[in-house]
């Protein structure tokens, strides 16, 4: 009996000589305390924070609606030694995962502050903004592995286009990271100034999964339990790229760059065969569409690998990555969290070295031109 | 295969465990009520650490709105992934063909008893007066 689950070794996998580094496009930081995010808070809003706090948009009241798994979602094992949240201590963050992994760079995504689930657009702004400070100095500026992202939710569209550009002007950030669930599907033209700013400015726009919308998060209602929860993920990825796709995003913006991230890849095939044979047959509903619907997916769309798909044989994820391609995979860890992929032991099926270089850096390294 | 002592009996806390290295490998012995269990201190799913698992009990549900706890404490949940395994053997609950953690048997003995049999002592001399745990690798 072995220690790990069995796969195959493909030769190539043994011969392979060079090292391969890897990206991470998935880093949860988090704030080890209010005093560490208020320095970049005005006055008024440090005080709002003391005294009105988060609301949210969502029917759970000030909190995320049950424990989730294990306590802040985190691996049990990920908890810093000097106290602190999972995620908030960069030099146990060196030591548990960038330095074991031999992370070259890890792309921060933070979720703190309900941050793009405030229902106050001016008081959800100033947290993004802060924490978009925050990012740099205690996490870029001490570790040059780690890349910061710029918050800028979508709803306050003003907002999100003026922190756009002034984080720009700094020139440190190598992604724009926009809300999962917003007000409005995500192709919405309401949504397409931050479109042009993004595709403009040459940064890939980022969708990290999670966040409250207004609506429920499946097409069926509210969730039930945590483990129904976690799969409309899933759906709410698909949902999006369909508005994106169907909208016309891309064919706007050829040169716009999306990223979705912890949204797994499995329900990718399935739903860009499903967009192309609709489109077959309603070409003349949608005459903006100047291509098929998968061509869009496969020239302007990358997915972040976590959480894997685990099909029961290997050879079905094998297929998997042929479907979706290993150009449009990025991989991430999600770490400190609960559902975590080690790189070494998350894929249960072979690659070859094109696919793992692709998959494990180059991709990442040419989208995010690190 | 060698029978190892790795630890007194009050090294292990009850409800905790302890890791120790033996022949090359981790491995974890829990002490849950009263009894040690030993396992290779790794998760077949993604190599986790199972001395970070949380110890739960078996809850099953024969149907809708009835609920049975039983053998509080004698599973792992990885703390990963939150995959369980059973303690005693180390199989999963929801593959047991395929999915489990290697385990080891233990053994309680008395120093009393310890005098007279091959062991390999591994960091400490051993005295009449104690239990020691004994894991066999």
């Amino acid at each position: 009996m072995s220690d790990v689950i069995d796969r195959p070794i493909l030769a190539e996998e043994v011969a392979a000589q060079s090292r391969l580094r890897i990206i991470d496009c998935d880093v949860h930081p988090s704030i080890r305390a209010h005093a560490d995010i208020e320095q970049f808070l005005p006055k008024r809003w440090q005080e709002h924070l003391r005294t009105y706090g988060s609301h949210l948009r969502t029917p759970y009241i000030g909190t995320t609606p049950y424990p989730r798994s294990s306590p802040l979602i985190a691996r049990r094992d990920a908890w810093p030694p000097t106290g602190g949240p999972p995620g908030s201590d960069l030099d146990f963050m060196r030591k548990q995962h960038l330095d074991p992994l031999d992370i070259e760079y890890g792309i921060l995504q933070v979720l703190d502050l309900f941050i793009f689930s405030q229902q106050n657009l001016e008081f959800g702004a100033a947290i993004q903004r802060a924490i978009n400070d925050w990012q740099l100095a205690f996490w870029s500026d001490r570790d040059p592995r780690l890349k910061a992202s710029i918050l800028a939710g979508q709803d306050d569209t003003t907002f999100a286009i003026a922190e756009i550009e002034r984080c720009a002007k700094i020139g440190r950030y190598v992604q724009i990271n926009v809300c999962p669930r917003a007000n409005e599907p995500l192709g919405r033209r309401r949504y397409w100034p931050i479109y042009a700013r993004a595709q403009e400015l040459g940064l890939p726009l980022g969708i990290h999964v999670g966040g409250y919308g207004g609506h429920a998060p499946t097409g069926g209602g509210w969730p039930s339990y945590y483990v129904e929860e976690h799969q409309s993920n899933a759906h709410t990825m698909a949902a999006q790229l369909t508005s994106l796709v169907l909208e016309g995003v891309p064919e706007r913006f050829p040169n716009l760059k999306i990223v979705f991230i912890e949204g797994g890849f499995g329900w990718i095939p399935s739903a860009t065969w499903r967009m192309d044979r609709h489109f077959d047959a309603f070409r003349s509903e949608v005459p903006h569409l100047k291509r098929r619907p998968s061509e869009y997916v496969k020239q302007q769309f990358w997915f972040t690998t976590q959480p894997i798909d685990e099909p029961d044989e290997a050879k079905h994820l094998r297929s998997l990555i042929e479907w979706v391609g290993a150009d449009r995979l990025l991989f991430s860890s999600d770490y400190p969290h609960w559902d975590f992929d080690d790189p070494r032991y998350a894929f249960k099926t072979p690659l070859t070295e094109t696919e793992r270089r692709k998959i494990f850096n180059g991709n990442a390294r040419a989208l995010y031109k690190l | 295969m060698a029978r190892h002592i790795v630890a007194r009996t009050s090294d292990i806390p009850l409800g905790g465990n302890k890791v120790f290295g033996v022949e090359g490998r981790d491995i974890v012995v829990f002490h849950v009520n009263g009894e040690f269990f030993a396992l290779l201190n790794r998760c077949p799913h993604e190599g986790a650490p199972l001395e970070k698992a949380a110890c739960v009990a078996r809850l099953t549900s024969p149907e809708p709105g009835v609920y049975q706890r039983s053998r509080v404490g004698e599973l792992l949940r990885c703390p990963w992934h939150g995959w369980e395994f059973d303690m005693r053997n180390g199989q999963s609950y929801f593959d047991p063909k395929r999915v489990k953690v290697r385990s080891y048997p233990v053994a309680v003995e008395s120093g009393e008893e310890l005098q007279k049999g091959p062991y390999v002592a591994e960091t400490f001399p051993v005295r009449v007066e104690d239990s020691y745990v004994i894991v066999e690798v």
